[in-house]
């Protein structure tokens, strides 16, 4: 093909994918540790790190090996930036209470812009949230590329559906920076909906439930003759499972707290060590009914607690309760009852939770029915396998999908703030996209030359409690006499649901002269000095990039099992293990030598394979000693102590 | 507004050159998608203006001239063919939304046809004292009497059962009056769709009042329903 392939890209709160379609089916491309799932951490590497010849950006560790860092460095680590997507400096100061992270202050520039896009701190270094985002993307990308032998430059890349102009423009920006053409933003349940709809046949209104990490959507579609047509969305873009963890994990820390006085609030380290437990304790209650905490404790004293399942549920019901309005709300958008709802599909590890399923079942009316919701692909897959498919009908090429099409909807009413401060709805929410509307302005004053408009997304009557979009200035109107001139100016959501204006003053003729600054977010300029690795798709240095890869994978691999024998961990291991372990080392020193980056890479896989447990056995240890204490000095990073829940932050799931 | 242009004058397709009719998303000699052409929302669908419509061909047509339209089509064409692929199909959107509604439908004929139709937007609907339909003005002032007395009744935290009982019946009065206006909505459609150029005047004229006349109903009940809670 001679545009290279598109790959589908599920940007995930607490895991990233990265999928493309295999002739007929939609596969998640692994990472170079196997993996499907790349955990959406970026580690900034220690400093001593060889800063490699070039711009001289700093070097990011991402997923998997990122997490350990996690407890290691917790401030040099960054998880669940999606939270931070698009936001303001207000709204993310808000958020930060419950956040290990902290917002990047300049002593030098006095009170912070509130419409600069915030910048996290990070180590010595700063970032916007677009920024970390590439950092993410451009690993699945190097995934793919690993996979392919081949660049891969295009993409189509999900985002929840009730995500706001904001948000998707600063996912849009991340692409960027990350050296990928984004063809298309994809409503996270309306690619879980292509996912399962590929055997056509499928006709029939269908409802997808998507409650993930940090996200909740649903979305109400009608099938027909493979046209997916979206009838209503609605959604929380701060609801999730880390709402789950962050209520065990209160318990825990209040426990601890109480019983044997000790604020382990006080050690990022150990925090993150407490949050490990409580994610476990959660993925067991899906499946046993108790489960426990057992935490090892800085004093030597042991907190022990069990969990019935009961409880745990008693527990999370006002979060799951948050989902049913959203619900209804949809169901009255499409105009519909329960009843006509002919599938529901679970989308979301946090689905795996039986209250979840049985919440659905009660909204949907499914029993009494006889139905039961969708739940025949990996809940954590099938946003990604849906945006394979959005991308290969992008790119047009393929028979299975060319019947396919999607319309989707714009989740918010867009409008413009009218005298008073109410707000005049143009577009209304729901409205398949792309949309238009068109409005006209005049002047207030005899020979006004501009008119300042104010563009806000959302559902509220006053545009202060909406989200504002976008300021500008309609400049160069001719001066006349106060409502002569008519200036119309035309707004138009895209179908990625972003909006573009343009403007004309029509009694002149003449087009208006218009600025429009995003309320929040980057400049084209910003975005464009910060794009990573601009000879990253240079087509002679491909090949040479993916030899220096694969080798320094394995330098990497190579370096951490030649230190392993001095590790307390390595005499845990049997000595078959030991031995399999040297086998494959010297394997890989062999391939090593080779030109052949897949032959490396295998290599390097068997080792990452042979010493899996050996990781297993260091991490625990990592955590219990961040437990007691003694690798964290970062009194410094002591977090807001007004908080009873550490951090609202999605899990970045340990192994 | 889109405004009808004279389809008379020929435009030349950007690809082939052929001068085709400026009324056409695709050019019928080359089928290359064109600019979005001046026309009202009935001619994308091929349609003369009617206020009956038949629903599910509606639909049909929409998702056909969607597979032919729709950006994801386009993802690789060329920029000018993106930009005009986008453009139409908002139009096709904008126009879908606008037939397939019939209040919409019956709002956007008329603004054709030249007559002033109230504003709709939301900022702007609050019930406005000064166009209270002239037979309901006893009727509104005593809901609004009763409306008032129970936010107060609310704000203290009272339950007036009474009051509650006698709005629930100001709502199904209201509510039926919706209904009667809806139906006299019917009739004039057919009035104008199928009484000839001749009977179209006095149809517009009567449905501009009942549109006014909803647009009060529909308010009123919205605030009953407010203050009724649900």
């Amino acid at each position: 093909m001679a545009e290279g392939r598109v790959v589908g890209i599920d940007l995930g709160t607490t895991n990233s994918l990265v999928a493309y379609m295999e002739n007929d089916t939609p596969v998640v491309i692994p990472g170079a540790d196997g993996s499907n799932l790349v955990p959406s951490v970026v580690a900034l590497d220690p400093i001593p790190a060889p800063i490699p010849a070039g711009d001289g950006r700093p070097t990011v560790t991402v997923g998997n090996s990122a997490r350990k860092a996690l407890i290691q460095t917790p401030e040099r680590v960054i998880y669940s930036v999606k939270r931070l997507m698009g936001r303001s400096l207000e709204e993310v100061q808000s958020e930060l209470k419950l956040f290990p992270f902290h917002l990047a202050a300049d002593p030098k520039a006095g009170p912070p812009d509130p419409n600069e896009v915030p910048r996290i701190q990070l180590g010595e270094l700063r970032f916007t949230a677009p920024e970390i985002s590439a950092y993410i993307l451009r690993q699945l990308k190097r995934n793919a590329e690993r996979f392919f032998s081949a660049p891969v430059t295009q993409a189509v890349i999900t985002v929840p559906a009730y995500f706001n102009d904001a948000q998707r423009q600063a996912t849009k920006d991340a692409g960027r920076m990350a050296g990928l053409e984004v063809l298309r933003l994809v409503n996270e349940p309306t690619a879980a909906a292509l996912a399962y709809g590929l055997d056509r046949g499928k006709e029939g209104t269908i409802a997808v439930y998507d409650l993930g990490g940090g996200t909740f959507d649903i979305s109400i579609l009608k099938l027909r003759e493979g046209i997916f047509e979206v009838q209503s969305t609605n959604g929380d873009t701060h609801l999730g499972g880390d709402d789950i963890d962050n209520l065990l994990m209160a318990i825990a820390l209040n426990e601890i707290h109480a019983e044997h006085g000790v604020d382990l609030r006080l050690h990022p380290g150990a925090v993150q060590a407490v949050r490990k437990a409580a994610i476990e304790a959660k993925i067991l209650l899906s499946t046993e009914m108790m489960a426990r905490f057992d935490i090892e404790l800085p004093n030597g004293d042991r907190y022990q607690r069990e969990i019935p399942r009961e409880v745990f549920e008693l527990l999370i019901e006002p979060v799951l309760a948050r989902t049913a309005g959203p619900c209804k709300q949809a169901l009255a958008d499409a105009g519909i009852i329960p009843e006509q709802i002919d599938e529901v599909v679970l989308v979301g590890g946090s689905t795996r939770i039986p209250a979840v399923r049985l919440l659905v079942d009660e909204l949907f009316h499914l029993r009494p029915r006889g139905k039961k919701p969708h739940i025949e692909l990996n809940p954590d897959e099938v946003v990604a396998l849906g945006a394979a498919v959005q991308a290969d009908i992008l790119s047009g090429a393929s028979k299975s999908t060319e019947e396919m099409l999607l319309l989707d909807v714009t989740p918010l009413s867009l409008g413009i703030e009218a005298l008073g401060g109410t707000v005049a709805r143009i577009i209304q929410r729901n409205s398949t996209v792309p949309a238009s509307a068109t409005e006209h302005f005049t002047t207030g004053v005899d020979g006004q030359t501009n008119v300042a408009i104010h563009v806000v997304q959302g559902e509220r009557e006053l545009a202060a409690d909406c989200r504002s979009l976008a300021r500008f200035d309609l400049k160069g109107i001719p001066p006349m006499s106060a409502g002569l001139p008519r200036i119309e100016v035309k707004f138009l959501i895209d179908a990625d649901g972003i909006l573009h204006v343009t403007a004309r003053e029509q009694r002149s003729g003449l087009a208006a002269q218009i600025e429009v600054k995003p309320t929040y977010g980057l400049t084209d300029q910003q975005v464009e000095s910060m794009i990573l690795d601009s000879f990253d798709n240079a087509e002679a240095d491909f090949a040479k990039r993916l030899l220096i890869e694969a080798r320094n994978e394995a330098e990497t691999i190579l370096a951490a099992v030649e230190r392993a024998p001095r590790s307390p961990a390595w005499a845990q291991l049997t000595s078959d293990e030991q031995t399999a372990i040297t086998l494959a080392s010297d394997y890989l020193k062999k391939a090593e030598q080779s030109e052949n980056p897949a032959a490396i890479r295998e290599a390097t896989l068997i080792l990452d394979h042979a010493t899996r447990r050996f990781a297993e056995l260091m991490m625990d240890a990592a955590v219990s000693s961040a437990l007691r204490g003694k690798t964290m000095d970062s009194a410094g990073e002591e977090l807001d102590e007004a908080v009873t829940a550490p951090h609202a932050m999605a899990p970045a799931e340990f192994k | 507004m889109l405004k009808v242009l004279d389809s008379a004058v020929p435009i030349a397709c950007w690809s082939c050159s052929i001068g085709h009719n400026d009324f056409t998303l695709f050019c019928p000699h080359c089928s290359k998608i064109q600019p979005p052409p001046g026309c009202d929302y009935f001619s994308v669908f091929g349609m003369e203006p009617r206020l009956s419509l038949d629903l599910p061909a509606l639909e049909a047509e929409f998702h056909r001239l969607s597979r032919k339209l729709h950006p994801d089509r386009f993802a690789r064409a060329l920029e000018n063919e993106k930009q005009w692929s986008l453009a139409d199909t908002a139009l096709l959107n904008d126009a879908y939304r606008t037939l397939k509604d019939p209040l919409r439908r019956t709002e956007y004929l008329l603004k054709l046809e030249g007559a002033e139709i109230g504003e709709e937007h939301s900022g702007k609907n609050r019930v406005d004292p000064s166009r209270v339909p002239a037979d309901l003005l006893e009727e509104v002032f005593e809901l609004n009497m009763q409306l008032e007395e129970m936010r107060a009744a609310r704000k203290m935290g009272e339950e007036d059962l009474e009051l509650q009982a006698s709005l629930t019946q100001a709502k199904q009065k209201f509510q039926g009056l919706l209904e009667i206006v809806d139906k006299d909505l019917r009739a004039e459609w057919t009035a104008w769709d199928d009484g000839g150029q001749a009977a179209r005047p006095a149809a517009q004229n009567k449905m501009v009042a009942l549109l006014d006349r909803r647009r009060y109903l529909s308010n009123l009940l919205r605030d009953v329903n407010e203050t009724l809670g649900d």
